[in-house]
């Protein structure tokens, strides 16, 4: 009794014995569902300032680590499951829906490990936000969905999901390397009232304790992710947007250019890593 | 507010008399009365007050929940069956609304 | 639910004033939780016995803290957050075929000691407690 109790909270022995000493360089494994091995750590690709690349993951506590382990016990895919739903409900003037178009979610398989792209067609930068809401308003003839509203973060977690296990290669070159070069300039400087930059905290101290968090890498491979702070999925930009009040300073927008010139630096920083998301995090 | 689905596990194959774990998840805000909205005002309370749930028809476990129960409830527990039935599911909600599930269970 | 740094430290102010004590925290319950227990136990005294309380010893977010609570020939639990306003968490019956064991997620005001108490079938009761720390400050509290 005691064993299956135990186990009910900390996803069975395995997560048991990496105990509290899931921090950076340490081997911890995330096997979802008993099947599924995700590696949390990778090279890092050249050029990278880090030595070594980890998921966010490996910073959390055995309990929240353990709440990824499990697609049942992650309460993110509550939100993949409703943009199931979505996914095959007409809305619009089209009527029509994702699946008229486009089938079934597998068909965006290795999508999520490529975002941010290059538009062609539009001339920019593009996130998954941007292509749903762009298909929402082109060809379903319906009102885009907030950036980071519950039904946009969960059909960006349905497609996430169609990447899990696939290795992040985010392009920087070519027509987006004025939007990387923008997004490392933001990734750098200093900014707010704590006069902090991004790589203060997750390129010079991950792997350490500010005040009762333990820094990561500010990887997001895992994203959208689930937070145990708010209960609801979180978007790329939302999460920056937390960052930058945490440091005192004035956000930029959600969809910004800004915004998006750092997801294209943020992400590039973890080509190798492998795609979570839905994830969960605290 | 999101449409309200329950979600629940079972294993795939249950023997008979064997003790097997039964996991249930609902998206709900459990907001807790204690919280106040930006004018200052407090929001109102409305949670799930309480899951039941049955086998053929008998109790196999109820569970009184108060506002401390976090978002999204998540419950938890183990039975074990002799024979095939109908597990249901039952979530209450403060303002009357029920949520329901349930699952046919075979042994072998 | 999303509890601001300032709510969640305020909600906390009581699980700390209770910390801060030099008790040994095992039974040292506040008043609103005694009464919840004397509640359940038609005020019969709860002894120690086949209850165990399964908590992490430090908790990433107060908003989310998984919990179980097994008791080997117990017909009903109560669970107990002793430092939050409200300190009934919930109280589970169980039926026919059923485990005594469930197994939850739940929210801590701050860091405080966890109670659960049991009915066993004789109609005795048991209780254990488990302190856990919830961790407030940082980027993800």
């Amino acid at each position: 009794m005691k064993t299956i109790t135990k186990s009910i909270i900390t996803g069975g022995i395995l997560a048991l014995s990496l105990g509290f000493a899931a921090h950076a360089g340490e081997d911890a494994t995330l096997t979802v569902n008993g099947e599924i091995t995700l590696p949390v750590r990778a090279a890092a690709p050249a050029g990278s300032p880090l030595p070594e690349l980890f998921s966010g993951w490996v910073f959390r506590s055995t309990e929240t680590q353990a709440m990824q382990m499990d697609d049942f016990d992650n309460p993110g895919m509550i939100f993949v499951d409703q943009a199931w739903e979505a996914w095959s409900t007409p809305e619009g003037s089209a009527g029509k829906s994702c699946a008229d178009c486009h089938g079934e979610p597998e068909s965006f398989a290795g999508l999520r490990a490529t975002m941010p792209k290059w538009n062609d067609e539009a001339g920019k930068l593009y996130t998954l936000e941007d292509y749903i809401n762009e298909s929402r308003v082109k060809h379903m003839g319906a009102e885009p969905w907030k950036w980071s509203g519950g039904q946009m973060t969960g059909m960006t977690a349905l497609i996430s999901l169609q990447s899990r296990g696939d290795v992040v290669n985010v392009k920087t070159d070519g027509p987006v390397a004025d939007m990387y070069e923008k997004g490392k300039e933001i990734y750098y400087t200093r900014v707010g009232q704590l006069d902090m930059a991004c790589s203060n905290c997750h390129e010079d101290n991950y792997g350490v304790m500010i005040r009762a968090d333990h820094l990561s890498q500010g990887q997001i491979n895992g994203f959208p992710a689930y937070r145990l702070k708010n209960a609801k999925l979180n978007s790329v930009h939302g999460r920056f947007k937390g960052c930058m009040k945490n440091i005192r300073a004035t956000p930029f927008k959600e969809g910004s250019d800004e915004f998006r010139a750092l997801e294209l630096y943020v992400a590039s920083r973890g080509n190798g890593l492998v795609i979570e998301g839905p994830s969960v995090r605290n | 507010m999101a449409k309200i689905k329950p979600r629940v596990k079972v294993p795939k194959t249950i023997a008979a008399g064997e003790v097997f774990p039964v996991k249930t998840l609902i998206n709900h805000k459990m907001e807790s009365g204690q919280r106040k909205d930006k004018a200052g005002e407090k929001i109102p309370r409305k949670i799930i007050n309480k899951f039941e749930v049955t086998f053929n028809g008998a109790p196999v476990i109820t569970v009184d929940v108060e506002p401390a129960v976090s978002t999204n409830p998540f419950f938890e527990f183990q039975m074990q069956i002799d024979g095939d039935g109908e597990l249901a599911f039952k979530w209450t909600d403060d303002d009357g609304s029920v949520y329901e599930t349930s699952k046919s269970i075979a042994v072998g | 639910m999303n509890l601001s740094r300032r709510q969640a430290l305020a909600l906390g102010g009581a699980a700390v004033s209770v910390t801060l004590l030099p008790v040994s925290f095992a039974f040292a319950a506040s008043d609103a939780s005694t009464a919840e227990i004397a509640a359940f136990t038609g005020g019969a005294t709860a002894g120690e016995g086949s209850i165990e309380l399964t908590t992490p010893e430090i908790a990433e977010n107060g908003n989310t803290v998984p919990i179980a609570i097994s008791a080997p020939g117990a017909t009903s639990v109560i669970l107990i957050a002793d430092g939050n306003p409200t300190p009934r968490v919930a109280v589970a019956h169980f039926g026919a075929g059923a485990e005594p064991m469930v197994a939850t997620r739940i929210r801590l005001a701050g860091t405080q000691n966890v109670i659960a108490v049991a009915q066993m079938a004789d109609g005795s009761f048991v209780k254990t407690a488990r302190a856990v720390k919830v961790t407030i400050g940082g980027c993800g509290g």
